[in-house]
């Protein structure tokens, strides 16, 4: 697994780590992942607050896949970045089964909003 | 939006996206909710991620059969919107019956219903807080259909995938309009 991920690192640039992100945007970004997640509880999909700097796999109680689960991946900026931009080829075998976000500004929007996620803010 | 593609050949562009997902073609065109199921029995290797793309799916469609019950349940609903609400409900249940029979026939096991979701109820204090609720719901549902149309490894289940998505984006619609917001407030969907 640490081979695919760091094969996935080389592959995809880290784009969105770069760039200034929109906090207010990324909010309204935010709405395509309202099927599947919430900040504050799980869902479909795993909590989101407190997400960078979390280790993947790691909330309590969540039902994760085995690829996510045993991935060894910290919720960086960059490593968010590469994963929105194709969760299933830098997780293969994930659940979160979306094509990805394309536009790298748009990443760095929805991840600057959900640096500003706090789980105790709600 | 100037154009669909980024990569102007659409064979190119289905060849990145492969070489990106490692999601595997068989080449088989299964058609699995159009009842074909000799050919869907003959379809290859991406059967089992197709397979895990609908289950994905059947779990938002699960937690939204339980978000409208709530909604339902809530006393908060007039009786033209609650109508609404349980029709729209209905449609889910629809979805997640199919979806979950296509995961049997490619050799998945369909996910469950949770015994409990999380829902934010302290949150919905009148009609109008139930709508916005499951207006964004559908909206996300929309946005999630989005992503899952072009991974699938058989066309057919894109084309079906294409066809809920088109209903999630008719209850956002209609769920907005219900608001007094603008139904469609923009050309495309993301």
């Amino acid at each position: 697994m640490r081979r695919v991920l760091l094969a996935t690192a080389i592959a995809f640039p880290i784009g969105a780590a770069g760039a200034a992100g929109d906090a207010k945007r990324g909010e309204e970004l935010y709405a395509r992942c309202a099927a599947c997640h919430a900040l504050a509880y799980d869902r479909v999909g795993p909590r989101h607050c407190d997400l960078l700097g979390r280790r993947a796999g790691s909330v309590p109680g969540f039902d994760y896949s085995p690829a996510m689960k045993h991935s060894r991946m910290i919720w960086t900026k960059e490593n968010l970045s590469r994963f929105l931009a194709n969760p299933m080829g830098v997780v293969p075998g994930t659940t979160m089964t979306y094509a990805g976000v394309d536009n790298s500004q748009e990443r760095a929007d929805l991840i600057a909003y959900l640096g500003t996620a706090n789980c105790n803010k709600r | 939006m100037s154009s669909f593609l980024s990569i102007p050949d659409p064979m190119a562009a289905r060849r990145l996206f492969l070489g990106r997902s490692g999601v595997l073609l068989s080449g088989a065109a299964v058609a699995l909710l159009a009842g074909r199921d000799v050919l869907a029995a003959k379809a290859g290797d991406s059967k089992a991620a197709d397979a895990q793309i609908l289950n994905t799916a059947l779990g938002a469609e699960l937690e939204a059969i339980a978000a409208y019950q709530v909604g339902a349940e809530s006393g908060l609903l007039q009786k033209p919107t609650l109508a609404l609400a349980l029709q729209f409900q209905g449609h889910h249940k629809e979805h997640a019956d199919v979806l979950a029979k296509t995961v049997q026939k490619l050799g998945g096991k369909p996910v469950a219903a949770k015994r409990k979701y999380s829902f934010p109820v302290e949150g919905l204090k009148n009609e109008a807080d139930v709508l916005r609720f499951a207006a964004k719901l559908e909206q996300g549902a929309v946005s999630a259909y989005l992503g899952a149309v072009p991974l699938f490894g058989n066309r057919d289940l894109s084309k079906a995938a294409a066809s809920i998505l088109g209903d999630e984006a008719m209850h956002w619609a209609v769920l907005r309009n219900a608001l007094g917001e603008n139904p469609v407030p923009s050309a495309f969907v993301s």
